[in-house]
């Protein structure tokens, strides 16, 4: 490559590493904070101040227990720096004194905020028939059509509503993929967590629409808890999408977040992601700590669960969306694309548990990275002896951009019988330089090429997002790469 | 828990006669490595890089140590069941840790190549001794540390600059099993600036009635353009248990090959740690098992790329049978400003029985952006079509098999560098997919070393 090419290369990555966080704003609304810190007390406060029955008291009370017991996990391929857990309030909510009825209700400072997002609700519900239930700090704000669902007998609600009322099924689906104590951050998030989103989907419906819901930590300071639970019942579909945002602070914020997914007989859902916390500033100054525990029970007998995520935000990602494969001839799925820059640091990955006979299981991650970061992948792919016949495909391809940042790649393989096929395969490398001059030769300027290698590279991840969701993802991807991305 | 101790105590009490066994150069690191070993302990099943192997249980019984090193009784015939057809070899002999020389050792080599015990070659040429020993081999590695606290002689090549060894050297390791023993053995290996040598080691027991032992650490040194190949077949008893540590220091433009076979064993640990630091280096890492009944082999790897332009290559096989269980780790780490390095790394297993169990763990940490990486792993069975192929064309269903395992086998050992070794390898590995591997069939053990190949009788 000439040296002009490479100049421009520099320049591009150093617009790369130069963009700013475009979802940096504070919504100035009233928002309720408890004061710092983590006691008995905090958790019974958040218990009361929720109205929750005693069960779900005790059952924060013995995670709370748990955890005073355990010690902040370091395997992880992450410079974690210490995190004073009682330096945090663990529930702040916005000062909505009763559930809005109509969009009117809402309050304006909220829409405005949404709006600056790019997700106004009116837009959504209108133009793409999308339900949304918003997630602001803590407390879920709205949760649109949720009427419409309520005809086929979709529950779609916060989980603070659902315990009202629905705590039977809520009783008998929480902490069963995720138990409290399962790992530091999930015992965590069990004593102290605020609010998220239930879904249930009832025998045979197919849900009409994509559900989602859209996270944000807005007050300074906090940590956001939230917990989703996702129930999908014999033979019945759902596609739900989650994204996440956070403004611009210099102090790092805690996310500590559950999901669980349990998937019965025949039963497919699919679970999407676009994170886009704040990373913090090009020093590495500020930005959101990601530790979340996502797991899904493929329970039922041809269960399918797919996760797909675009991971772009957060100064510390710790994620690892999973798969209990116990049904037989269930499937499991696991997309991603990771991208960090600057000093942002990402471990993430999936596990694939084989449990059922002829589970089968995919994984496709792609990882880039910019700037100063350091991108690993870590999976498990596990099948137990009497999990027979079972497949496993495993594609883990890093892509460098800079040669400061770090790709790394650590998967390990537990195979405890004689008929299962697992595979794994893995490249790093920079981008090709055969293909930029392939691309510059033709007249395609390096920028752009560097946007259509790298949109070419997570295409077989972007492909598998709602279409509503892959158009923002790329916007993601060319904010968080901004002059190298189409 | 804590198997480490007995060692710590056994050192402490017998100090004194362990150095007047040895030589001051070797004598020189026990100090350090017990400094090292303080509040360590051996690695516990479970830690990271030792998932499914205990090596603190392995070191847990009580063995015997030759301290005093009194002659073992062996059959010294053993020797020659590693000939290897049409191969001539400069051939030395370990009983336990005792080394020996044959009487075709040091024949017709060139003068100033030193070969020979270690020990020996301590007080001969302590210079030599002292610039390399424990130079490599990192105390940090608990079992290093106690192999270097007790290790009273080892096996020495020294090959100056410019030397090149026509012949390969040969390393029999016979352990006698007839009590509970261990042995601490080393091997230190020094191939100068545009150098060229090659170090064949055989590993058997006798008499493999009761457990026994053997830590082995392995140091070698690869001056610049140098070129060395390591070949290390393992065919034990199913009671020798093996705890082993490979360094491998490469300079510039050096190139190595280092080859771990495990044909036979009971419980065998290696490690394999290979640095880069000198630019344009390469090194082929392979390694095959075939494992069945209860045996257990783990091969770990670690290959750092510290140097620009370097390349390597790995490749681990594993055909296991039974109860075996295998585990490969691996990790290819390149730091930062070493472009143009290339890594590649493969590990491919086949369980052919429902019980045998895989443990695999290819991990690439990546530093520089201009590299070409990548790694591989698979556990599956023998590919079905192609065994229906075969008999449909009139071969039998456990010939078909043989033919396939071997052929799954076969890119490990078309690699090594030697045709005469090549051609036994074949053969060895024939021998044992067909179950008449010699040290097998005499053993007595009832090992069902067959049912590698009786496996239609559960069709």
């Amino acid at each position: 490559m000439n040296q002009d090419n490479e100049k421009q290369n520099e320049k591009i990555i150093d617009g790369a590493v130069n963009s700013d966080y475009k979802y940096g704003f504070v919504t100035d609304i009233d928002t309720h904070v408890i004061p710092k810190g983590l006691n008995e007390d905090v958790v019974r406060y958040i218990s009361n101040a929720k109205g929750e029955p005693e069960w779900l008291l005790n059952f924060r009370l013995k995670a709370f227990r748990k955890w005073q017991t355990m010690k902040m996990p370091h395997w992880a391929h992450l410079d974690v720096p210490d995190i004073d857990f009682q330096d945090i309030s663990y529930y702040a909510a916005p000062s909505v004194k009763k559930g809005p009825k109509s969009m009117d209700e809402v309050d304006p400072e909220l829409r405005k905020t949404f709006d600056k997002l790019g997700i106004s609700l009116e837009e959504q519900m209108r133009l793409s028939g999308m339900a949304v239930d918003a997630v602001m700090d803590s407390v879920s704000v709205k949760t649109t059509y949720r009427d419409k669902l309520a005809e086929l007998g979709v529950i779609f609600c916060s989980i603070g509503q659902a315990v009202h009322d629905y705590p039977d099924l809520v009783k008998r689906y929480l902490g069963h993929a995720v138990p409290y104590s399962d790992n530091f951050f999930a015992a965590l998030n069990s004593a102290v967590f605020s609010d998220g989103s239930f879904v249930y989907i009832p025998k045979g419906v197919r849900c009409p629409m994509e559900l989602s819901t859209y996270f944000r930590i807005n007050a300074a300071g906090t940590g956001q808890f939230e917990r989703t639970l996702i129930v999908a019942d014999d033979d019945a579909y759902v596609s739900y999408l989650e994204g996440c945002t956070a403004p611009m602070r210099d102090s790092n914020q805690l996310h500590a977040a559950i999901v669980e997914i349990i998937v019965e007989d025949r039963a497919e859902v699919k679970y999407s992601t676009v994170q886009n916390w704040y990373p913090g500033d090009k020093n590495g100054k500020g930005g959101i700590y990601n530790f979340v525990t996502k797991r899904g029970l493929c329970r039922g007998d041809f269960s399918k669960l797919s996760w797909t995520q675009v991971e772009t935000g957060s100064a510390l990602t710790w994620k690892y969306p999973s798969c209990v494969l116990s049904g037989d001839n269930s499937v499991g799925e696991f997309y991603s694309v990771a991208l960090t820059n600057n000093y942002q640091q990402a471990d993430t990955g999936t596990k694939m548990i084989h449990i059922g006979k002829n589970s089968r299981s995919t994984i496709v991650s792609k990882g880039i990275s910019a700037g100063h970061s350091q991108n690993s992948y870590r999976g498990m792919v596990k099948v137990l002896s009497k999990a027979t016949n079972c497949r496993n495909y495993t594609q883990c391809d890093s892509l460098l951009l800079t040669s400061t940042s770090g790709a790394h790649t650590f998967p390990i393989i537990d195979v405890q019988n004689e008929s299962s096929v697992v595979e794994h395969e893995a490249t790093t490398s920079k981008i090709d330089e055969d293909k930029l001059f392939y691309c510059n030769q033709r007249g395609i300027s390096t920028e752009d090429a560097i946007g259509l290698i790298v949109n070419g590279y997570a295409k077989e991840v972007m492909s598998k997002l709602p279409m509503e969701f892959a158009v923002e993802a790329q916007k993601l991807l060319s904010v968080q790469l901004s002059g190298s991305v189409g | 828990m804590g198997a480490l101790k007995q060692y710590i105590d056994f050192y402490r009490t017998n100090s004194a006669e362990i150095d007047a066994n040895s030589a001051p150069a070797l004598n020189a690191l026990r100090q350090k490595a017990l400094e090292a070993l303080d509040g360590k302990e051996l690695p516990h099943k479970g830690e990271e890089n030792y998932e499914v192997t205990d090596v603190d249980a392995l070191f847990a019984p009580d063995y015997g140590i030759n301290v005093n090193r009194r002659p073992l009784d062996v059959d010294i015939a053993e020797a020659f069941r590693c000939d290897v057809p049409n191969m001539s070899t400069w051939l030395y002999v370990a009983v336990g840790d005792i080394y020996r020389s044959s009487r075709t050792a040091g024949l017709n080599m060139p003068a100033s190549v030193i070969v020979g015990s270690l020990r020996e070659a301590a007080i001969a040429h302590p210079e030599i001794v002292a610039k390399y020993y424990g130079k490599y081999a990192s105390l940090d590695d608990a079992h290093v540390a106690l192999n270097s606290l007790l290790a009273q002689d080892g096996l020495l090549v020294y090959v100056p600059s410019g030397v090149v060894l026509e012949r390969p050297v040969q390393l029999v390791n016979i352990m006698n099993a007839a009590a509970k023993i261990m042995a601490f053995r080393r091997i230190l290996v020094v191939v100068e600036d545009g150098a060229q040598a090659r170090l064949l080691v055989c590993d058997h027991t006798q008499k493999v009635d009761e457990d026994c032992l053997a830590s082995q650490v392995v140091e070698i040194y690869v001056g610049a353009d140098a070129t060395f190949d390591y070949y290390d077949i393992e065919e034990t008893g199913v009671h020798t248990h093996r705890v082993s540590s490979l360094f491998v220091h490469q300079e510039a433009g050096s190139n190595v090959l280092v080859d771990g076979i495990t044909l036979m064993n009971g419980t065998s640990r290696n490690d394999y740690r290979i640095d880069f630091c000198g630019e344009h280096a390469e090194t082929r890492l392979l390694g095959m098992a075939i494992s069945n009944g209860d045996q257990h082999i783990d091969n770990h790897t670690f290959i750092a790329h510290n140097a620009a332009a370097c390349t390597s290559n790995e490749l681990f096989k594993y055909v296991l049978d039974d109860n075996a269980q295998g585990a490969f780790s691996g990790k290819i780490l390149v730091a930062p400003d070493c472009p143009k390095t290339e890594a590649y790394q493969s590990n491919r297993n086949i369980c052919a029985s429902p019980t045998a169990k895989m443990h695999t763990k290819p991990q690439l940490e990546i530093y520089t952006d201009d590299v070409k990486c990548g790694h591989g792993a698979t556990v599956g069975q023998l590919d079905q079509e192609a065994l229906f192929y075969m008999r449909t064309r009139g071969i039998p269903y456990d010939d078909a098999r043989t033919m396939l395992m071997q052929a799954f086998m076969s890119d490990v050992i078309d690699a090594v560098r030697l045709d005469n070794l090549r051609d036994r390898l074949h053969h060895l590995v024939e021998k044992r997919f067909d179950g008449s591997l010699a040290l097998c069939r005499d053993c007595g053990n009832a090992c069902h070393n067959n049912s590698l190949n009786n496996k239609n009788n559960n069709k």
